[in-house]
């Protein structure tokens, strides 16, 4: 068991030195002391198309559960929980914006607002939304590249 | 999807936005049973100031149709227990009115318990104790914790005790499991981290989505919910919230739900009991 982590480990160090990285482990983004997270965490640029989807989606990032965006009009029922999202692009960097989606508690310490790139530190974890017990190594809720996408979709929420 | 249609769903969209809740409605049952729907949050509730039944919270639609018996579909199903009530089922012969007169002189169970049992050394929930006559005193196998007889069982009992104040104790020998349920009211399960009081709390009132969010009471239960179409245990509720954080959920009748229970019951004392109350 050690060994497999200790070479997985060092896998991860290899991978991120080339040009084709795996996409940065959830265990392991770098926040700065202000919650942000300034590389890109797959290296690639996120597309503002496919993050409006994950926006969204009940299965998927959910963010119309708690937040409004009134570019999001035709789709209905925008939650109240958190604050309207309306100018988020203009109001954070891009750094911040891509720390808040991957684990907003780095910026507001016990926030209500999930953490999408994070895949340990629950209580009884489950299986999706089946209630059963979470099997194997669980997943964070988004992909990185999904948290790519949606920040640049929030990067589009720019105040008039 | 034509542009008709499209109309009626945003029109829809546009309705349920726009019907929810009365928050300031009174609740007269039949025109005769007046019930408390808010009052001041009792002492041991620290995060609210006033409590609030789940009713005021449901569309002006919801809430009417808890108005009448005629129209409360969860009637239906108090008559149900009510058979079960006087029928001869037990091993010899014995119905549960042959140790009760009738229900109403079950008046004072649904709002006191859940409620320590000093024989058996532990806290139990009305279904613990139907169950304890349905096995020990008719000699029959226990009834499932949220099955049809025992969801029909406590709908009975509930209206038996409609308009009487919830009133369960929390001090004594109840004290742990009172305390173990409060830790779980404010623990943070599931890959979404989310506790009770992080929606029941702290956002009452509020939309979650399409779900307006009530204080989460149980004063109402077992609740017929339009959506299911069904009359819904109180810990069948539970076990959705709780699945629904992406957690591990717990069982209905677990030592963890019955501790949830009691914890959850005493942040309604004071509100009057409602059940079968009707949600959507
Ligand atoms: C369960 C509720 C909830 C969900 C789901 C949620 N958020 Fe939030 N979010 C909040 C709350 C509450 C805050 C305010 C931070 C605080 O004070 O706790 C917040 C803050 C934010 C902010 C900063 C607010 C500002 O000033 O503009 C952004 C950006 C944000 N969320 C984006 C998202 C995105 C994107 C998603 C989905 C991938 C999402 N949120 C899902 C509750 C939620
Ligand atoms: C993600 C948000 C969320 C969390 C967390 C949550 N609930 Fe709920 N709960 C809801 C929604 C939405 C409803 C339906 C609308 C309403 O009555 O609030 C509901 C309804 C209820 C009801 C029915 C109230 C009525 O009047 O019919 C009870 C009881 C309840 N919840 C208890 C709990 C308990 C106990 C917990 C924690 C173990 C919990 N909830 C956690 C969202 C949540």
């Amino acid at each position: 068991m050690k060994f497999i982590v200790c070479s997985l480990g060092l896998l991860g160090v290899a991978a991120a030195g080339t040009a084709f990285a795996q996409p940065v482990l959830p265990s392991e983004v770098a926040f700065d002391e202000y919650g942000a997270v300034s590389a890109s965490l797959t290296g690639k640029a996120g597309d503002a198309a496919s993050g409006e989807v994950v926006v969204v989606e009940r299965g998927q990032g959910n963010c119309l559960a708690c937040h409004r965006i009134t570019a999001l009009d035709e789709f209905p029922f925008h939650g109240e929980v958190g604050p309207p999202l309306d100018g988020a692009g203009s109001r954070w960097s891009e750094a911040e914006l891509r720390g808040l989606v991957a684990d907003a508690k780095m910026t507001f310490e016990g926030t209500i607002m999930p953490s999408f790139y994070k895949n340990s530190g629950y209580v009884r974890p489950g299986d999706g939304y089946t209630g059963d017990a979470a099997k194997g190594e669980l997943e964070p809720i988004l992909g990185a590249q999904d948290v790519e996408n949606v920040v640049a979709f929030l990067m589009t929420l720019k105040d008039e | 999807m034509t542009a008709s249609l499209y109309g009626a769903v945003l029109l829809a969209a546009l309705a349920a936005g726009a019907a929810y809740a009365d928050e300031d409605a009174d609740l007269v049952v039949n025109g005769e049973i007046e019930m408390t729907v808010r009052a001041p949050a009792p002492d041991h509730v620290e995060g609210l100031s006033e409590i609030m039944s789940g009713w005021l919270f449901r569309s002006d639609e919801t809430q009417a149709v808890q108005m009448d018996d005629f129209d409360n579909p969860g009637m239906i199903f108090v008559d149900a227990g009510r058979e079960t009530f006087n029928a001869e089922i037990g091993a010899d012969g014995e119905s549960c009115a042959s140790c009760h007169e009738g229900p109403e002189t079950l008046a004072d169970v649904r709002p006191t318990y859940p409620k320590w049992d000093p024989e058996r050394e532990t806290v139990q929930t009305v279904e613990m104790q139907v169950n304890e006559c349905v096995t020990e005193r008719m000699n029959l196998p226990e009834w499932k914790y949220t099955g049809d007889d025992m969801v029909n069982m406590t709908a009975l009992l509930a209206s038996a005790a409609r308009g009487k104040p919830v009133d369960v104790a929390i001090d004594g020998p109840a004290q742990s499991t009172w305390e173990q349920g409060k830790e779980m009211y404010y623990t943070r399960y599931g890959q979404l981290e989310l506790s009770c009081a992080n929606c029941h709390e702290d956002n009452y009132g509020n939309n979650i989505r399409a779900d307006h969010l009530s204080q989460g009471q149980i004063n109402g239960f077992p609740t017929y919910r339009l959506k299911n179409a069904k009359l819904n245990a109180v810990q069948s509720r539970f076990k959705g919230c709780i699945r629904d954080t992406r957690a591990e959920t717990f069982s209905p009748g677990s030592a963890e739900f019955v501790a949830l229970e009691l914890y959850v019951a005493s942040r309604g004392n004071g509100l009057s009991v409602e059940g079968p109350s009707v949600r959507n």
